[in-house]
């Protein structure tokens, strides 16, 4: 049922991750797999339900806008792999 | 030394029986001695532990009283220490050095605990079994053929394995509860929104929640004493009060309601397993508490859901590691979309991608709603499910695992089945519950069995009372394994 449901070309191009053909065959066995059992999900009758994302009472909350110093910057770009002239450093971006 | 607990360790020091300095090195003996068996620790962080061991023992005899002052204790890998690393077991963050505290680890450290290391675990806490670490799997310390469970294997091996004093584990479908009950130790996953998530690399954010994995339940209550609260870092820990743990756990829990599914108790159960449960609520009888039946009529329903939401939240959180800003990069590509795609190629493991592309699968056009809203719509339904219940009954007791340790590379070549075994903890983060793992019992085989008690939503106190008074009428925490 789930055979062809999904691609596994564009998933990985949608999660940015290359993928060998080994891994897609591998990927694509189990995850068919998982995707055959949450099927189950389609027994039940949702359609008065609200969905949940989380279950705190959470409402915003604006806090007073105040500048705190926090001049973290050197730290953090020191944990780059590639950095310049305190930029980070990447591959030519438009071929 | 290494046998003690938080509480006795505390006692000894104040009464200078030994220093810190003498503790923290009967630890590292310890580990010396059995973690070649085991594969507890990702790396160890003597030098700083010296000296946190050292500061301790000169406020000790300056008279300062500090919680923890003194108690040596583990974190799992994915919590930040600044200055130390931080791998969340994966070869992308082999070499991460983290450049802040975890809010955890700030308080840890203010109520003067020595931080000896970081602990193994599936890479990214994705995993049952701690064998999807990029290093090596570790072994469960009462058979060294098994897991120790997942993903907090290597905290709850090292706490069963006397390799700390404590540790500290986090649970985002169970990944505290079931690797306490495969060792045989207590594991706490409180409330969701209790502890402060800043500094806790993140899997599934409306899942995750750091807890203690100790020795026995005073322990945890103590810890979580020290962890829980509000932190303005993190804008969805909880402003709700912490009531005062250790008071808790002496209430009298005469006349109190435990509430058994129906779903927990079937023909999917391990019977060695089950028959250790059954058991167990004679002993929660024999304090005064009243079994009555309940129903989570949507038990059935809750790996997929969880699969689905929590991988979903994955794909996105996993995002930001690219190889630009920290972590590994793969080298030499040609433009910046491959260095991308090969980053993450050879950086994370084969379940990581896994979750990613199940994920990106569930919150791609065209399936978002069927998937991604259908799974949040139906985790609703659960936890209704756990409202109605509590109408009856003041906590939930159960099977923690519906069977014992695995066998290494028993469940590696089928997730599937491996997902499914998570089915009693996972319920508990769908519906943002408290829940723990208590020892309670051995199978023919000698291997640990847990017992599971939930609690209602910010009622920790409940189920470490129970815990605590369970403690007190069996020994099951007490035995360790011969290493």
């Amino acid at each position: 049922m789930t055979e062809k449901k999904f691609d596994i070309d564009n998933l990985a191009k949608l999660a940015r991750i290359n993928l060998s053909d080994l891994e897609k065959s591998k990927l694509e066995g189990s995850l068919s797999q998982v995707l055959e059992y949450v099927e189950l999900l389609s027994q039940i009758d949702t359609s008065e339900v609200e969905p949940t994302s989380h279950v705190l009472p959470l409402q915003n909350v604006c806090r007073e806008d105040k500048v705190a110093p926090r001049d973290e910057t050197a730290n953090y770009l020191e944990l780059a792999p590639r950095k310049d002239k305190g930029h980070y450093e990447v591959p030519q971006i438009i071929a | 030394m290494h046998r003690k607990t938080i509480l006795q360790v505390r006692e000894d020091l104040k009464n200078k029986k030994y220093s810190a300095c003498e503790l923290l090195e009967s630890i590292y003996n310890r580990i010396d001695a059995v973690e070649e068996k085991i594969h507890s620790y990702i790396h160890l962080s003597k030098e700083s532990a010296r000296k946190q061991a050292e500061e301790a023992d000169a406020r000790i005899a300056s008279g300062d009283d500090a919680p923890l002052l003194g108690v040596p204790i583990a974190l799992k890998d994915l919590i930040c220490t600044k200055g130390s690393r931080t791998t969340c077991g994966s070869k992308i963050l082999e070499n991460f050095v983290s450049p802040y505290d975890a809010t955890v680890a700030k308080k840890l450290k203010e109520a003067g605990a020595v931080i000896i290391g970081k602990t193994n675990m599936d890479e990214f806490a994705m995993g049952s079994t701690t064998e999807a670490s990029a290093f090596y799997p570790t072994a469960n310390p009462w058979d060294l053929s098994r897991t120790p469970g997942g993903s907090s294997g290597g905290s709850a091996a090292a706490v069963a394995a006397n390799e700390c004093i404590a540790a500290l584990g986090s649970d985002t479908g169970g990944s505290i509860r079931q690797p306490a009950s495969f060792c045989g130790v207590t594991g706490l996953k409180p409330t969701y929104g209790r502890v402060s998530r800043f500094g806790l690399v993140a899997f599934a954010s409306s899942f995750d929640q750091i807890g203690p994995v100790t020795k026995t339940v005073a322990d945890a209550a103590y810890l979580s004493q020290i962890i829980c609260g509000n932190d303005p870092m993190d804008s969805t820990s909880a402003n709700v009060p912490v009531p005062n743990f250790m008071a808790s756990l002496e209430k009298n829990v005469n006349g109190l309601k435990v509430g058994l599914p129906k779903e927990y108790f079937s023909s999917g159960v391990d019977p060695e397993v089950l028959e250790n449960i059954q058991n167990s609520i004679k002993v929660l009888e024999k304090l005064g508490i009243e079994p009555v039946e309940i129903e989570l009529p949507h038990t059935q329903y809750a790996v997929a859901t969880y699969y689905i939401l929590a991988c979903a939240e994955a794909s996105a959180n996993l995002s930001r590691f690219d190889g630009v800003k920290y972590g590994f990069r793969s080298e030499n590509s040609k433009d910046l979309n491959k260095m991308y795609m090969n980053t993450r190629q050879e950086g994370f493991g084969e379940e990581v991608k896994r979750r990613i592309i199940l994920g990106a699968f569930a919150l791609s056009s065209g399936y978002y709603d069927a998937y991604y809203i259908k799974g949040q719509k139906v985790r609703t339904l659960i936890k209704r499910d756990f409202d109605r219940a509590f109408e009856k009954c003041d906590f939930i007791a159960g099977p923690n695992s519906p069977v014992p340790a695995f066998k290494l590379n028993e469940k590696l070549n089928d997730p599937l089945q491996m997902y499914l075994s998570d089915i009693f903890t996972l319920s508990v983060n769908l519906a943002g519950l408290p829940g723990m793992s208590i020892p309670c019992g051995f199978t023919s085989q000698n291997l640990p069995i847990g017992l599971q008690l939930i609690g209602r939503p910010f009622d920790e106190e409940t189920i470490l009372n129970i815990g605590n008074q369970f403690q007190k009428e069996t020994d099951f925490h007490k035995k360790f394994p011969n290493l």
